[in-house]
């Protein structure tokens, strides 16, 4: 994964001692075999039953620290959602919203979005993840699946770029409107900006004075 | 007649012609404007207006005194927290993100903390005594922005005692926050693996006389305005989103309750042992803002209920540990107040400086570079004053954290703001904005 750039915090791994005998060994991300344990295994049946072209759509499903995550190819985003919103042994009518992640060493799907569900009919929770390459940053809109999206989406473009076809409005939500860039990526350093304030800029804290 | 304030004089613009007001030239703006052809007005509410609850900003296309649309502009108060976290090791998150939805600290606290845990797979590891904290600050912290929420929303209707009886209770449970953390807010005091102190001798004594007090000063505000004619006539069937329009929209809290749906995430997912509380889910269903108030006011009584129970689980658990035993993850010291205010507890200063260069290595590398979390990602939520506030961690195994994603209910609620309004008087727009109680910390974090 990638480094944080900027002046802020610790670089590396923040060891100071030179030790870094606090290793844990990293979590497998291939995809989870069946069974998925809980509910999971019935979210699953159901929507394969529901959506026919479920093996086409779905990348892989990833069951973590009790959670089922389905990765979802991107064309198949909008149908998806649909078949897991009105399916009435899913009825996932709420989505938490859009939150995206910047992994730009994950090769042409550097942007991803996660999309935290719930059943409110059945108490259960999801997750959709969708990945996007940066050169082509594309994905369908869901505020027509549920409407709460469209600020989520806004915040999801302000922050990392993602363009979301299809959104009702899509423009900067936390940033001023005329803001360059993209501050939640990775490679866009925090605290790096000139600051512009009556007329004159002031250079970025990281280009003032070499702390490093 | 025209306008020659050099600061606020009209000019004309593509859009059509632009007015703006310093305040005391309402008579003349108003003559100027009846003077104009054009019906419909489009005003700018806010960022700096005392109704808008913080630095909201609300574009409002008016024609006469109804909203033909109504659009919120957010972002004046975004800070960045989000981003920063990944700059600081795990533990120091907490001090980031009790910054988010000011009015309701401990809530952001416990869902942040609660993601780390499920990451650090210590979940079940966390001391029975540690939760019951977390409960009986979360219940009190749930009072005292239920008291800003209504004492705000009330004062911006026009009611201005309810907002000095509110403020008044809520410093009782601000001094209670400052008694147990040391810090009125932003208390950072709930941290990955437990509570960053236990409570201090006398505290439950002092929070039991606190309820005392609480439930008997309640009424008070109760009597000023449940039933009074003219607090309903400007709150029943106003600000109306119903079951369906929660649900599309994303809403959870009180505004979701106010449609009729026993949906509290204490109750139906629960965490840090609420389903060891005995107390109700209340809901109302006239979708409006009386029933969001009504709904605020006994929750008010369902937080003392549970504040009462968790105290009986305090007493029990006296001298029982509030940090998870796992020394590779758990704070290594408690603290403590000295004679030059608070910090590391005296005796684990004479351990590392005097005794034990284990332990200060120990201490050194914990403290500096933290510990580390497992890879993946996980999603953990909490019922906060304002609906469910969802805590999204992304970890690469590192000592600081990959992403950290707030689902903010603010944010997520104050998109009703065009659904509530439109159709509306605008002066009813202020109930409808007060009743989704966003705190704007958490909506541009």
């Amino acid at each position: 994964m990638s480094k944080n750039i900027g002046m802020f915090g610790a670089s590396g791994s923040g060891d100071t001692s030179g030790f870094g005998g606090l290793v844990r060994s990293a979590a497998n991300f291939g995809s989870s075999e069946r069974p998925y344990g809980s509910y999971f295994d019935e979210v699953a049946d159901e929507l394969e039953r529901a959506y026919p072209e479920f093996s086409d759509a779905i990348e892989k499903v990833i069951v973590d620290r009790g959670e089922l995550t389905l990765h979802v190819k991107r064309e198949k985003l909008f149908e998806t959602a649909m078949k897991l919103r009105d399916t009435q042994s899913l009825r996932f009518e709420v989505c938490l919203g859009v939150n995206g992640v910047h992994y730009p060493e994950d090769k042409d799907r550097e942007l991803h979005a996660v999309y935290p569900l719930l059943s409110m009919t059945h108490n259960r929770r999801i997750r959709l993840e969708v990945s996007v390459p940066d050169s082509d940053p594309h994905l369908p809109s869901l505020v027509e699946v549920w409407a709460g999206n469209n600020w989520h989406e806004r915040e999801a473009w302000d922050m990392f770029g993602i363009i979301f076809d299809g959104h009702p409005g899509l423009t900067r939500i936390l940033m001023p409107d005329d803001w360059p860039g993209h501050p939640q990526r990775k490679d866009y350093p925090l605290g790096g900006i000139p600051i512009e304030y009556k007329g004159a800029t002031v250079p970025a804290p990281s280009e003032r004075r070499s702390y490093r | 007649m025209t306008l020659h304030d050099a600061y606020a004089s009209a000019s004309e613009t593509t859009e059509g012609r632009v007015y703006s007001v310093t305040g005391g030239d309402w008579d003349s703006l108003v003559t100027e404007i009846g003077q104009t052809k054009e019906e419909r007005v489009v005003v700018n509410m806010g960022p700096q207006h005392p109704s808008t609850h913080g630095v909201l900003r609300l574009v409002l296309e008016l024609e006469g005194e109804t909203i033909t649309e109504a659009r919120a502009g957010i972002g004046y108060l975004h800070t960045g927290i989000e981003k920063n976290t990944e700059y600081r090791t795990w533990t120091q998150g907490v001090t980031f993100v009790t910054r988010m939805d000011y009015l309701a600290p401990i809530f952001n606290e416990t869902a942040y903390c609660l993601g780390v845990e499920k990451l650090l797979g210590i979940t079940n590891d966390i001391p029975e005594r540690a939760s019951q904290i977390r409960v009986l600050m979360m219940e009190l912290n749930r009072i005292s922005s239920h008291m800003v929420a209504l004492g705000t929303g009330a004062l911006e209707l026009g009611a201005l005692s309810p907002m000095i009886f509110a403020f008044r209770e809520r410093e009782k449970v601000l001094d209670v926050f400052e008694m147990v953390s040391g810090l009125r807010m932003n208390m950072a005091y709930v941290r990955p693996g437990g509570v960053a102190q236990d409570l201090p001798k006398g505290a439950v004594a002092k929070i039991r006389e606190t309820v005392k007090e609480l439930r008997h000063n309640f009424k008070d505000n109760e009597k000023l305005l449940v039933g009074n004619t003219i607090w309903m006539m400007r709150t029943k069937g106003i600000g109306y989103l119903d079951l369906a329009g929660c649900t599309t929209l994303g809403i959870t809290g009180p505004v979701l309750r106010s449609a009729g749906m026993p949906w509290d995430l204490r109750k139906t997912d629960p965490y840090c042992g609420y389903e060891n509380y005995e107390f109700d889910v209340i809901t109302t269903d006239t979708c409006d803002v009386y029933g969001r108030f009504l709904i605020r006011m006994q929750e008010l009584e369902q937080s003392l209920r549970i504040i009462e129970q968790a105290c009986d689980k305090l007493d029990k658990s006296e001298g029982q540990p509030v940090m998870v035993a796992d020394k590779k993850i758990a704070w290594p010291s408690q603290l403590s107040v000295g004679s030059d205010g608070m910090g590391n507890s005296l005796e684990h200063i004479r351990e590392i400086m005097g005794t034990s260069m284990e332990s200060l290595i120990h201490h050194f590398k914990l403290v500096t570079e933290g510990f580390r979390v497992p890879a993946g990602q996980v999603y953990a939520a909490v019922e906060s004053p304002r609906g469910e506030t969802g805590v999204h961690l992304v970890s690469d195994g590192g000592t600081r954290p990959y992403r950290v994603h707030f689902r903010e209910p603010s944010f997520n609620n104050l998109q009703a703001t065009s659904a509530m309004a439109e159709g509306g008087m605008i002066a009813d727009v202020i109930g409808a904005v007060a009743s989704i109680d966003p705190v704007m910390g958490g909506v541009d974090r």
